[in-house]
């Protein structure tokens, strides 16, 4: 089904471009739904057929999961949702990928968020992941849900140096000195990893300016795709890796299920959206190629 | 008053939150002073809203053309705040969790919110064909060194640059595109962004002095207000 | 009854026709998993209104349109809604109210902590930037807006300059020459292999070399003319490769969005995929 369906895709597209082609180089403007159509199909046709590659992680997507992987089991990891529905496709595979990773690593898992959006979405991934695949952990033990606090890299101002100045409670209204996995952490700076998870303001970049590097605390980062080249600058020494885009969400899915045999079931957003990534990708280089090919053809009929 | 007791709390409020980097006594005012604008911030919110609501109601009893969808917007503000504010439906009621699963505003965003959102930035994949095919010109150098980039990067992050490039010896692997699409992110593209974080760095730097030291008035607007 | 007018109205009848469809089946679909009655209606209710809601938002490919400018307006005012919630509770109950209140703490059912009279200070602020709505006192939320700009232009100085500025030059001191072991060696070993000394050695030149042209692209105090002129024409293929990338990655991430719509659309709504 696989190969059917990426054989029919290549030939309906290929198709379509031979025909723009000819229609571009004939001098006719091809008009804007036609595009618009062309992108849907190309997307559209690989999803039906399920059509799915294999990943290999690169470097800097292993760095990030070779820093979970060995850490001593029990470790502080934080994770903070700093992003909204409309980075949720790109980046939601990211931090399911993380909580899998960190709770099968037996890591006390610390959610929070920048965004308003960001306590939705991390109350969601308690409810749809935590609870749902390890019903054997206990929230407050295990992990804890602090929620979100507005003001940006203020917050992370303040509990750089004092998690209670801002944080009294998590999001169900207990009182974090209650809480077991709370008892010996006044600070960021008892973190031993911090995973921020975003592509926009604030995001990966507020956690490196104003906890990684102040605070000496090894920081990660899963970037939505539009954001990851500006990060780069980061790597390796302020940031200890770097998930980018969708493709970074495939590789670490992969690398987790290569690693952990109890995940083979588990759903790989990531991985199945690789396959219409990667024929959208090519149709988008044909529209260059051919919209250059018409335009110059065109230039030198006008000369 | 108007403009000189604004740049006096620029510049107490500046002053402190550099200085609590250095002089420890100073660390705890700088805290307060981070929570004090966290919670302003949430004013800020509310200024949001209640400029939402003074434009869309201004149109609508002025029957401004297409009222009708600030009849919609006021709608849509109102139910949803109404949900937030009073926890309608929260399991856990007032202490539990306002996005709390099965709570009238989780449920809000996740079937409304949720889609809208996604939808609109979805739009842009179709944007970003239509460009390619029609805007993208490869006129000179710079723009062919721009689009040759542009297409390492597109084969290499997905599995087709790693099939078309497989049969490349090992000791010339970096010629495969996977390969070379990340030696282009971790050298030339490094190079660059480091060169724009840099002169930006700088940019905010002064910018920060000059607003601290009251050089920068800008932001108090005109003084007609 | 005009044709424009007509064509609406059919259009609309349309739309709640295949909204019922839609509901109907989906309710169907949820019931026979052997979902209870009620979550079954329910559940079948928002999915369809979820896909409505997204295919109002993709209407708007064809041209603007009353359904696209409803779905528009309707999430402006459900997203400003949103954020004042979350931050009223998470901050503004979270942490101005235990510092103020006990009797409103104990409404608010959190733990009261301490009275602080400071905790007054961003509440007169806050009232003070809420008057910016006024015509009359929208004066006074200037010193609101001066006490933002002083905490974000103190936050900002520091880190920028750590983060971005020191760190960055101090980071681009790389060594142009990797795991040197003599002439003969490196020629025995040359290779073009991704991880080869070659390549480590030519990446580490050209983040160094590209550092110090990008830079010098952006020195406009001076002619670019002579050994500065040709820096600077370095440094623009540089940043064009650097713009090439992040192209390459906008497209990436545009394209993963329209991906997910498409596999909720594909996927809950439609149920032709897993």
């Amino acid at each position: 089904m696989n190969n059917l369906g990426l054989i029919i895709s290549l030939v309906l597209i290929a198709g379509g471009l031979i025909w723009l082609l000819v229609r571009s180089l004939s001098g006719r403007e091809v008009e804007r739904p036609i595009i618009f159509i062309f992108m849907g199909v190309a997307v559209s046709v690989p999803l039906l057929f399920n059509i799915t590659f294999s990943e290999k992680a690169t470097p800097i997507v292993k760095a990030v999961f070779d820093k979970v992987e060995y850490l001593p089991e029990g470790s502080r990891v934080l994770i903070s949702f700093d992003y909204g529905p409309s980075m949720a496709p790109e980046v939601q595979p990211m931090s399911d990928a993380f909580i899998r990773h960190c709770l099968a690593k037996n890591h006390k898992l610390f959610l929070m968020g920048l965004w308003a959006t960001g306590q939705s979405l991390n109350a969601d991934a308690v409810e749809r992941v935590i609870k749902r695949e390890f019903p054997e952990k206990v929230g407050g033990v295990d992990y804890v849900n602090i929620g979100y606090k507005a003001g940006s890299q203020g917050v992370l101002n303040v509990i750089i140096t004092d998690f209670r100045k801002l944080y009294a409670t998590d999001v169900d209204g207990r009182d974090l000195d209650s809480l077991p996995i709370f008892q010996d952490i006044k600070s960021l700076k008892d973190m031993d990893l911090l995973l921020s998870v975003g592509g926009g303001f604030p995001g990966v970049k507020e956690w490196v300016q104003f906890a990684g590097d102040p605070g000496n605390v090894p920081t990660a980062g899963g970037s939505a795709a539009v954001t990851t080249p500006l990060m780069y600058p980061y790597y390796p020494r302020q940031l200890v890796g770097l998930l980018g885009g969708i493709k970074g969400a495939a590789e670490y899915e992969s690398e987790l299920k290569k690693h952990y045999p109890q995940f083979d079931k588990m759903p790989t957003p990531g991985v199945a959206m690789m396959g219409p990534q990667t024929l959208a990708h090519l149709m988008v280089m044909a529209f260059i190629v051919v919209g250059n090919i018409a335009f110059f053809l065109g230039k030198k009929r006008d000369s | 008053m108007k403009r000189r007791i604004p740049l006096l709390i620029t510049f107490v409020v500046g002053s402190v939150l550099i200085l609590s980097v250095f002089f420890p006594p100073a660390e705890s005012w700088g805290e307060d002073f981070s929570i004090f604008f966290d919670i302003i911030a949430v004013f800020a919110f509310f200024l949001g809203g209640g400029n939402l609501v003074r434009i869309h109601g201004k149109k609508l009893f002025t029957r401004k053309s297409d009222w009708g969808f600030s009849v919609v917007t006021l709608a849509g503000f109102f139910v949803m705040l109404l949900a937030g504010l009073f926890k309608v439906g929260n399991p856990a009621g007032m202490a539990g969790d306002v996005t709390a699963a099965g709570s009238f505003f989780q449920m809000l965003y996740e079937w409304i919110f949720n889609p809208l959102g996604a939808s609109m930035y979805a739009l842009l994949a179709f944007y970003v064909a239509s460009a390619s095919y029609r805007a993208f010109r490869a006129k000179n150098v710079d723009a062919t060194i721009l689009l040759v980039a542009a297409f390492i990067i597109l084969l290499g992050r997905t599995p087709l640059g790693m099939y078309a490039t497989a049969w490349i010896p090992d000791s010339f692997s970096i010629l495969q595109i996977p390969n070379l699409a990340i030696w282009i992110m971790t050298s030339p593209n490094m190079a660059g962004q480091r060169a724009i974080m840099i002169g930006i760095a700088l940019g905010v730097v002064s910018m920060s002095l000059r607003l601290i030291l009251g050089v920068e008035r800008t932001y108090l607007g005109v003084d007609s207000e | 009854m005009s044709t424009a007018r007509r064509t609406s109205l059919i259009i609309l009848a349309a739309v709640i026709i295949l909204f019922l469809v839609s509901w109907f089946a989906k309710f169907s679909a949820v019931q026979n998993t052997g979902a209870p009655f009620g979550i079954s209606v329910r559940d079948g209710f928002y999915i369809t209104l979820a896909a409505f809601c997204s295919l109002a938002i993709f209407s708007f490919l064809y041209k603007d349109n009353p359904y696209y400018k409803f779905a528009e307006h309707l999430f402006v005012g459900i997203s400003a809604a949103y954020w004042m919630c979350v931050g009223f509770w998470s901050t503004f109950v979270g942490n101005f109210i235990p510092k103020v209140s006990r009797t409103l703490s104990d409404f608010f059912e959190v733990p009261f902590k301490s009275f602080d009279i400071f905790y007054f200070i961003p509440l007169i602020l806050g009232i003070l930037l809420l008057l910016r709505l006024s015509n009359k006192y929208g004066w006074l939320s200037r010193w609101s807006l001066a006490f933002i700009v002083g905490t974000t232009a103190g936050l900002n100085l520091i880190r920028y300059l750590r983060s971005d500025f020191i760190s960055q030059v101090s980071n681009t001191f790389v060594p142009l020459v990797v795991d040197w072991e003599g002439i003969d060696a490196f020629f025995s070993d040359f290779s073009l292999a991704a991880n080869g000394q070659f390549i480590m050695i030519l990446g580490n030149w050209v983040v160094f070399i590209g550092v110090f042209c990008g830079l010098v692209y952006f020195f406009f105090s001076k002619e670019h003319k002579g050994f500065f002129g040709t820096a600077s024409r370095v440094g623009v293929w540089v940043l064009m490769i650097t713009f090439g990338a992040s192209f390459g990655y906008t497209v990436m991430g545009r394209v993963s969005l329209l991906v997910g719509r498409l596999t909720f659309l594909f996927g809950d709504w439609l149920g032709l995929i897993d």
